[in-house]
């Protein structure tokens, strides 16, 4: 969205998933409230994020951006693995546990909440951009940093504010993963290449892009590892992803590249 | 002697006598590491830097470079230095086919796409039995110095240096040459140069054959240097990303920055591997990225800028 490639956002998923697991350790707070404080942890830590480094590095050229946030990723990912070991833990799975029987399908229910929690998530960030003022400034910001200014609009909190959004977004993913997920240090590289897929493919800055997006993959990859192999799985998603790209170069849903 | 000559001439023969000085096998091996990632990331910024077009996926050309003298040898027991030029021009008609259909993205798109032939590199090394599969290729183990086969690092680290030497040749060339001005325009405006009547494309594609070729020559010497290649050691996303970050921390699109880069770089993280790096914690990496973040945060145009922000401001005292 705003044109910042995050190599970090797979940490901030990490980071969503320990706050969960410390929660409830500690606390012995169940999901309905380890949730929503990953989700104030994580939006606290984008925006700090943002002030103390994103906003300088945005001077830079774009190439910038991978340096600070791949630091950034090394950061977190190696001071979560030094603190916490690399051990594999797991939140008890009586904790939402169960299966729902759906016309005929079986689902886990820790699977179904964080579905349609990540329904309603996506939902609410594409309303928020399209239908609010704040998601109008952001879009104003995003499109001329310059202009917005002169519109009396302040850049730096617009920008933090999405940073602090989307970090909060990247947490309660994680949250809701920690119910069925194992979590490591290192989850978050498993997850932040498809979600980099999933932006691009659906078109950089557009909702209901990552939204279609996001199932595509999904199918496809579930589809070449039950007809061919598991192994073909990821190399498939990558095919189709630079075939489509090859096709649309704006992605499936983003605007024509006209201006630059 | 102008003092930008002066400069040039200390560093050029610090870089000729380190191994000299530096008499701890550590410390050469560090050397030798640092020319490593000056040559990839020198070889990277001929088309991310100088026309920034910023790919996430020179690993792929890495790991061609890599792969190639040692599949030779594992294969036919052949003399692996044969195969280092096949391995560049494999990798330049490689950088042909992923630049036809990429090259049409721009900004992040062109990136993502490059970083997912990379992925598409890893994986499809990583099932293919023929090339070692995930367990990877050795190189030769018995001493021989006409197989680049050698313990001390010290001859490595001279040849490197004169590839380097060699490569940085080849970019002054170029910078002064129809390709640079070229590629420096489309890094200012691609529509502006295109209305201008430049080949964007052709040149773009050109551009990235050169780096790839060279990308590759750095690849074949870390595998004749390390004796040993596995997919995610020369073909992983790692192995990409710090390409750019070499490049990009010196200075891109400028001729010394990656040499820079990677001489701050690589001792850094050697530095904290040995010192933090002990009992398997990951400190050193918490360090590493500290490092990397505090850099870009206070230079994010690389820190060659730093030293021309300090020039200017030494002139504008004088």
């Amino acid at each position: 969205m705003m044109n910042v490639l995050n190599f970090a956002h797979g940490e901030f998923v990490t980071l969503g998933m320990f706050a969960a697991f410390l929660l409830f350790t500690f606390w012995h707070t169940g999901p309905l409230v380890f949730i929503p404080l990953a989700a104030i942890v994580l939006f606290a830590i984008g925006q700090l994020v943002y002030y103390a480094l994103i906003r300088d590095v945005m001077r830079g050229p774009m190439f910038a951006q991978i340096l600070a946030t791949f630091g950034l990723l090394l950061f977190i990912r190696y001071m979560l693995f030094w603190i916490f070991t690399p051990n594999y833990r797991t939140l008890p799975a009586t904790l939402l546990g169960g299966t729902a029987h759906l016309a005929g399908l079986y689902i886990s229910i820790p699977k179904l909440v964080a579905a349609l929690v990540a329904i309603a998530l996506t939902a609410g960030v594409y309303f928020l951009l399209v239908r609010t003022q704040i998601g109008s400034r952001m879009l104003a910001v995003a499109e001329d940093r310059e202009a917005a200014r002169l519109m009396g609009i302040d850049p730096d909190r617009v920008q933090a504010l999405a940073w602090g959004i989307s970090a909060a977004c990247a947490g309660v993913a994680g949250a809701l993963l920690a119910t069925f997920y194992y979590i490591s240090p290192d989850v978050g590289g498993t997850f932040v290449l498809f979600a980099f897929v999933a932006v691009t493919l659906g078109g950089f800055g557009s909702v209901p892009g990552a939204m279609l997006a996001g199932p595509i993959i999904g199918v496809v990859q579930v589809a070449a590892a039950y007809y061919t192999s598991p192994e073909l799985a990821e190399i498939a998603v990558f095919t189709m992803f630079i075939l489509v790209l090859w096709l649309r170069p704006q992605g499936l849903l983003g605007r024509s590249l006209g201006g630059t | 002697m102008t003092r930008a000559r002066i400069t040039l001439f200390v560093c050029a023969l610090a870089l000729a006598v380190y191994p000299l000085a530096i008499t701890s096998t550590f410390g050469q091996r560090v050397g030798v590491l640092v020319l490593l990632a000056a040559l990839s990331g020198t070889a990277w910024n001929i088309v991310g830097g100088y026309a920034e077009q910023v790919s996430i996926g020179h690993a792929v050309f890495y790991g061609i470079g890599a792969y190639a003298p040692l599949l030779f040898y594992t294969n036919v027991k052949g003399n692996p230095i044969l195969m280092i030029p096949v391995g560049m021009v494999l990798a330049a008609l490689v950088a042909l086919c992923v630049g036809i259909p990429t090259f049409r993205l721009r900004g992040h798109y062109f990136s993502m796409a490059t970083l997912a032939l990379g992925q598409l590199f890893l994986l499809g090394v990583t099932i293919a039995p023929a090339l070692g599969a995930a367990s990877g290729l050795s190189g030769p183990v018995e001493q021989n110095p006409w197989q680049l086969s050698m313990r001390s690092p010290v001859p490595y680290y001279y040849v490197f240096l004169v590839a380097l030497a060699l490569m940085i040749g080849l970019v002054a060339w170029l910078e002064r040459n129809r390709l640079g001005f070229y590629l420096r325009a489309i890094q200012a405006s691609e529509r502006a140069a295109r209305s201008l009547g430049v080949p964007v494309y052709r040149y773009k594609l050109i551009a990235l054959m050169i780096s790839a070729a060279c990308t590759a020559l750095a690849g074949s010497f870390y595998a004749l240097f390390v004796g040993f290649v596995n997919p995610e050691s020369v073909f992983g996303l790692l192995i990409s990303v710090q390409i750019v970050i070499v490049a990009t921390l010196g200075g891109a699109g400028t001729l010394y920055g990656p040499l820079l880069g990677a001489a701050i770089l690589v001792p850094t993280q050697e530095w904290a591997n040995a010192t933090f790096g002990g009992g398997g914690t990951g400190l050193s990496y918490v360090v590493y990225g500290a490092v990397i973040m505090v850099l870009t945060r206070f230079e994010p145009g690389g820190l060659l800028g730093l030293w021309k922000r300090l020039r200017i401001r030494a002139a504008a005292s004088a």
